[in-house]
């Protein structure tokens, strides 16, 4: 187990967003949460990268509790979250961002050998290396934002809905990048919109619900889940 | 025509000045959103703790600006510390009122008979004064030293911003401060590093001050603080090349309304420009075309 969530409770001011979450990512797998808006999936992601303290509960990362570790140093631990919304740097150039996303390592060739690897990931980013962040398409920025997010040699990657706005031919080109990195080593919690398309690639899922676990177990089971075909597959499955 | 060049290059040095001032009001806008209004007072610390190093204590001239550079530095981080961190993420108002209460603060303490005292100290020239003729154009020493030493300096500011990791980490807090931090940047240490660059460079421009215009007093901070806060919202706030050109526009309209108008309208010109970019481009010459702050 990488990643052990366990009872977590999270506050804005006065409003529990989360109501006692726990849960459990097991080495190598995509473990993905999905739930309608407002459920409360990117504030969990949030809390795991340290960006909100947790009122009760724990994050255990590794064996290391890590939820009172601010997030610039959680990020060294092993940690990469991809926000929601990208939020890449629009002044930056396209390789500044990526270079950003290695700020916590110093080896010089290696830094140099992953912008590489990235660039092979996402060739439209080589072409786009010297433009400012800010002037790509929505696409291109999500390449960004992962790129970003793999710069760091993470072995825990949160993506928090990267398939937000996409075309759906970008969507499955999206997918299979996650797929990929899965399958090279690196363990995914992923959020997503997108239960249809989560739930294909993914090992374990989790059902959120106004900040509460409501359903859990192989991502195969959940998808066959009638409860769920109705609540999220419905309509992708309508349009798919 | 001498008179006019004469008068553009005096513009010319008081522009430049204001810019070393300007910079330290746009750099910290860029990264907090705060217009620190005591800026204009850890200048006028600047300029005194200068002129107690070259004149009472006895430093070489560049000790003595090195000093007052790392001392304002240090004044700047406690200040970001004590006065802003603590509400950084309150309403901005708040902030506002504390800066208000730090630059009361540093003028009525710097005014106590053991501090700075109130009245007004004259400054002995730590170099003897030298006019000449550079391809006809009229220049002391002491204009050329302030505008070599501020063009070395931009061009340091430049290539930290641009060309360090450092620099980079600066220009993402001033996206985003939580982005900032899933890169691993810390964003405490940054905005300080912010705060101490903009105070030193505050600190240069107060000695710099002091030896051109010779007269220093716990008060000296305001006026040049507000003409560099104009400057940098001229030029437009948060852009670094916006606050450079504007504090040179606002030393050329000074110095030729001084020159050629009337002396006593320089203060209400430069202000009056305030309102007018408040009220006709409140983004600045450079606020729509770039985004790029820090
Ligand atoms: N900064 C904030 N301040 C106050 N309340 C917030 C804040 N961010 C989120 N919330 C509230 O917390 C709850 C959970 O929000 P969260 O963003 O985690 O949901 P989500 O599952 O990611 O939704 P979505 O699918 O729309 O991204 C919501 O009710 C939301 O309104
Ligand atoms: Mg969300």
């Amino acid at each position: 187990m990488i990643l052990e969530v366990k009872e977590l409770e999270v506050y804005y001011g006065a409003i529990r967003a989360l109501q006692g979450i726990s849960f459990q990512v097991n080495e190598g797998e995509i473990v993905t949460l999905i739930g309608a808006n407002g459920a409360g999936k990117s504030t969990t992601m949030r809390t795991v990268s340290g960006l909100l303290q947790p009122r009760k509960g724990e994050v255990v990362f590794q064996g290391r509790r890590i939820n009172r570790i601010p997030a610039h140093k959680i990020v060294r631990l092993g940690i990469s979250h991809v926000p929601e919304g990208r939020q890449i740097f629009p002044n930056l150039t396209v390789t500044e961002n990526l270079l950003m996303g290695a700020y916590t390592r110093r080896d010089r060739a290696g830094i140099k050998q992953s912008l590489e690897e990235v660039m092979d990931r996402f060739p439209r980013l080589r072409e786009r290396a010297k433009q400012l962040a800010g002037t790509l398409s929505g696409g291109e920025q999500q390449m960004v934002a992962m790129g970003r997010g793999l710069m760091s040699k993470p072995k825990l990657l949160i993506l928090d809905e990267p398939s937000m706005g996409l075309s759906p031919l970008l969507v499955e080109e999206i997918f299979n990048i996650i797929k990929t990195i899965n399958l090279q080593g690196t363990t995914i919690l992923l959020v997503e919109q997108n239960a249809f398309m989560a739930l294909q690639v993914a090992h374990q899922a989790y059902v959120l619900e106004t900040g509460r676990i409501v359903l859990s177990g192989p991502a195969r089971e959940v998808q066959a889940n009638p409860q769920i075909r109705s609540a999220y597959l419905g309509e992708v499955q309508m349009v798919s | 025509m001498e008179h006019v060049m004469e008068q553009i290059i005096n513009g010319l040095q008081l522009g430049f000045m204001y810019a070393l001032i300007a910079l330290g009001y746009t750099m910290v806008y860029g990264v907090v959103q705060l217009i620190n209004f005591a800026h204009g007072d850890v200048f006028m610390v600047g300029a005194f703790v200068g002129y107690f190093g070259f004149a009472v204590w006895g430093l070489p001239l560049p000790l003595a600006i090195v000093n007052a550079m790392v001392i304002c530095a240090i004044l700047g981080m406690v200040i970001e510390k004590i006065a802003y961190r603590p509400l950084r993420y309150a309403p901005k108002i708040a902030a506002l009122i504390s800066a208000l209460g730090v630059s009361l603060f540093l003028e009525y303490f710097s005014s106590l008979k053991f501090v700075f005292g109130p009245d007004y100290r004259v400054v002995p020239r730590p170099i003897h004064e030298v006019h000449w003729h550079i391809l006809g154009i009229p220049i002391t020493n002491i204009q050329v030293m302030v505008i070599v030493v501020v063009l070395v300096m931009l061009l340091l500011l430049q290539l930290l911003i641009y060309r360090t990791r450092i620099g980079m980490a600066m220009r993402t807090v001033a996206v985003d401060h939580n982005a900032a931090r899933l890169m691993g940047v810390n964003v405490d240490n940054t905005i300080s590093l912010t705060f101490a660059i903009g105070s030193a460079f505050a600190a240069l421009g107060g000695v710099l001050y002091a030896i051109a215009y010779p007269q220093i007093q716990p008060f000296m901070g305001i006026m040049p603080g507000l003409k560099a806060f104009t400057a940098a919202v001229l030029g437009g706030i948060g852009i670094i090349p916006g606050a450079v050109i504007g504090a040179l526009i606002m030393g050329q309209v000074e110095t030729l309304t001084a020159a050629f108008i009337s002396s006593q309208l320089r203060d209400a010109i430069a202000f009056a420009i305030l309102i007018l970019v408040l009220l006709i481009r409140p983004t600045g010459i450079l606020g729509r075309s770039q985004t790029e702050k820090v």
